[in-house]
């Protein structure tokens, strides 16, 4: 198969097989699991088990709510003893919200349900099974993969590419699962093509990694699938980059603020496609996945199979941890971040966990000097040092101009810079600060739809009011100028006759009563003069009216 | 020559009747600077511009009756926008007006105490307090700007100030440039 170039990259030493000396352990079952709700790209999946409740192996804990989310399992059986904040793997520090699991150790599993004849299915009957497996892109992005294998219209995809490039220094955990479980990662594969209906498909090996190559063809073999292509590519950082490698592979760019499928590419992780066998012909959901430990503070680095909410300690010591484990780092040396502790979960994007001494800083940041070796090694073929200029200017219109969003973040830039000027930072920097911009920006355009609604509906509320008013002001003019109109001295008359017409009814009712009032022997003479002065007063008044 | 003047006439009189019908059909509603300037303020709509609402401000701005360094929630970016587009100088923030706060602040409402008043409704500027009379009111906390107007109204003074806590999608890395090493 014809292999086309890739435009800058480097040549980095591997420090691979250090960890590939054993086969892949399962990590022991930790007493304590901790499950944050986002371990993806996307929404915060919601929980949907309460503190107390007992739950089994597989079981779903926190549901996706939204489309760009997936659910989290219970990595084990065990009792949910919080939901509480907790630490994550980020490179801010902040803590998330977390399920924290206590594990029983029994292991029991809720019943899968296996679709060995996913071929009978619809492709969104598999992308469903998929998604309710809590399958993200296991490469290290984290984006669910359901959505990857998505296509508006059937035939779109020319070619679905399995990424086991593994470019990034010291990170081994695809390659030991290419060698271990090639013949899943081939069913995950065929599964994949299936939802897709893929047309061709690649699995791109780096050639430094020669026996998980010969194990694939292997298994290849015993599929017979013609339509499956197993090649090699040069070893190359950033060869594993989606869209270097579809580059190199199919010729074809990803055009800028595009995504793969917009060429008929689709592109995932080896990991992924295994994570998929297992979901949908086992019917076992994403709970565990390989993580190397690896770098110079274990003295037996290794790769595990490791359930999520594993803390990073536990890993550490069952690697041999030594006195130089200072600095730990979640990915690679070039593309990972430091997290400031190692008491956080393993998540689903973990693959590598990089235990080194604290770099002593020998080197200072010089000014740059436009040598133009960063854009020389740039596979998105940007310009560092401009990026650079406007991003340290907060000129970020510019930096926009200048196309930060194609920026990978590979590192490449920094590792060549001659005057040790961390420009992925300043990259990281500038694409957060934008994104901040923009979601202010957002949430101001949404004040200014309130408050104008708010201004509109008060200016309508007074309009119905005046209205109202008017209303009743014109409704008892013209009542009254009813009134008028009629014969003033004959509704004069009606309304005297009335009142006569009342106060003979009580007169009436009065005598008719012949009330005579009690206690009236044995006055004394105080009360006969009074009761004759109020007598005398109501006659004379009767008289008057 | 009186050919002249007829024919400069009738060109006079023919441009004036384009001018004048292209003025009425192609007529601005509104003034487009009030809505550029308009679109810059960050619509907290908190009035310590001393005009009501960022809308007024913006209008008062394009008269020239306001400065351009009286939004205390805009900040030093705001009026770099401003100067930008108006080309004025930029000039640091009128203090009189307050001071710009690095971190957003939304309020909330202790729901223990508040009577039910409906004061803070009438005074939020975005509609983001829900309730009714003598019963408990809360703060949308999604869409409260941080304007602070319905703290001086609470009869009970049950409105406090939060800061907007810091998520992982709303954290930013930090600018490389504070622990640079100086050459």
């Amino acid at each position: 198969m014809k292999l086309w170039k890739i435009f800058g990259g480097l040549k980095l030493k591997g420090n691979k097989s250090m960890s590939m000396k054993h086969a892949t352990q399962d990590a022991p079952l930790p007493k304590i699991l901790t499950l944050p709700l986002k371990q993806h790209i996307g929404y915060a999946a919601e929980p949907c088990v309460k503190v107390g409740d007992a739950v089994l192996k597989g079981q779903i804990i926190a549901e996706a709510k939204d489309y760009i989310s997936t659910p989290i399992h219970a990595p084990s059986s065990g009792k949910i003893i919080a939901i509480e904040k907790h630490r994550i793997p980020h490179p801010s520090g902040i803590s998330t919200d977390c399920i924290v699991l206590e594990t029983d150790g029994k292991e029991q599993w809720l019943e899968c349900k296996p679709n060995a004849n996913y071929r009978q299915l619809e492709a969104n009957e598999v992308r469903n099974i998929i998604r309710d497996a809590g399958i993200v892109g296991l490469g290290g992005a984290g984006f669910p993969s359901y959505i990857k294998l998505n296509t508006e219209q059937t035939n779109a995809i020319d070619t679905l590419i399995l990424n086991g490039a593994e470019c990034e220094p010291y990170i081994t955990c695809d390659a030991m699962l290419m060698q271990e479980q090639s013949r899943k990662i081939i069913d995950g594969l065929n599964v994949m093509r299936h939802a897709l209906h893929a047309k061709q498909c690649v699995i791109a090996v780096e050639d430094n990694k020669r026996a998980a190559h010969t194990l694939l063809v292997n298994a290849l073999h015993e599929h017979e699938a013609e339509y499956i292509d197993i090649i090699q590519v040069p070893t190359l950082y950033p060869a594993g980059g989606e869209k270097q490698l579809i580059k190199m592979i199919t010729g074809k760019e990803v055009p800028s603020n595009g995504l793969p499928l917009n060429i008929g590419v689709v592109c995932h992780n080896v990991a992924t496609a295994s994570a998929i066998a297992d979901a949908v012909l086992e019917g076992k959901p994403l709970i565990s996945r390989y993580v190397t430990v690896t770098g110079e503070g274990v003295d037996h680095p290794t790769n595990l199979n490791i359930l999520f909410g594993t803390p990073f300690s536990d890993l550490v010591d069952l690697c041999k941890r030594n006195n130089k484990a200072e600095q730990f780092i979640m990915g690679g040396p070039m593309m990972g971040f430091e997290v400031s502790t190692d008491n956080i979960p393993v998540i689903k994007t973990s693959n590598c966990i990089l235990v080194q001494a604290k770099e002593t800083k020998t080197e200072f940041v010089m000014p740059c000097i436009r040598c133009g070796k960063c854009a020389e090694v740039c596979p998105a073929q940007l310009l560092p040092q401009q990026l650079y200029w406007y991003a340290n200017a907060k000129n970020f219109d510019k930096v926009q101009d200048h196309n930060i969003y194609d920026c990978i973040e590979c590192g490449c830039c920094s590792y060549v810079c001659p005057s040790h000027i961390p420009l992925v930072q300043y990259y990281r920097f500038a694409k957060t600060e934008i994104y901040a911009l923009e979601q202010e920006k957002k949430k101001s355009d949404i004040a200014r739809q309130r408050h104008e609604f708010r201004q509109f509906r008060l200016e309508r509320k007074k309009a119905e009011n005046e209205e109202r008013k008017r209303q009743k002001r014109e409704l008892l003019k013209k009542v009254n100028g009813d009134k008028a109109s009629n014969d003033k001295s004959s509704a004069e008359d009606a309304k005297k006759s009335a009142i006569e017409a009342a106060m003979a009814r009580v007169k009436a009712k009065r005598d008719s009563q012949s009330i005579t009032p009690a206690n009236t022997d044995n006055l004394t003479a105080q009360q006969k003069k009074s009761i004759a002065e109020a007598d005398a007063r109501r006659n004379k008044e009767q008289k008057e009216s | 020559m009186l050919t002249t003047i007829i024919v400069i006439a009738a060109l006079a009189i023919i441009f004036g009747l384009i001018l004048g019908f292209a003025a009425i059909r192609f007529k601005v509603e509104g003034d487009p600077i009030v809505d550029k300037i308009d679109a810059i303020l960050p619509q907290t709509q908190c009035g310590q511009c001393t005009y009501p609402g960022c809308r007024p401000y913006a209008e008062a701005i394009s008269k020239g009756e306001a400065d351009i360094n009286q939004c205390p929630p805009g900040g030093e970016a705001v009026i770099n926008e401003l100067a930008d587009l108006l080309g004025v100088d930029a000039k640091p923030l009128n203090e009189e007006h307050g001071e710009h706060a690095e971190n957003k602040t939304v309020v909330y409402i202790d729901e223990q105490i508040c009577i039910g008043c409906t004061l803070c409704i009438q005074a939020c500027p975005v509609d983001a307090i829900v309730g009714a009379a003598k019963l408990m009111h809360t703060v949308v906390e999604s869409e409260c700007t941080g304007c602070d107007l319905c703290i001086p109204v609470c009869p009970v003074d049950c409105i406090y100030i939060r800061n907007v806590s810091e998520t992982t999608s709303s954290w930013k890395w930090p600018s490389p440039e504070t622990n640079k090493v100086n050459s």
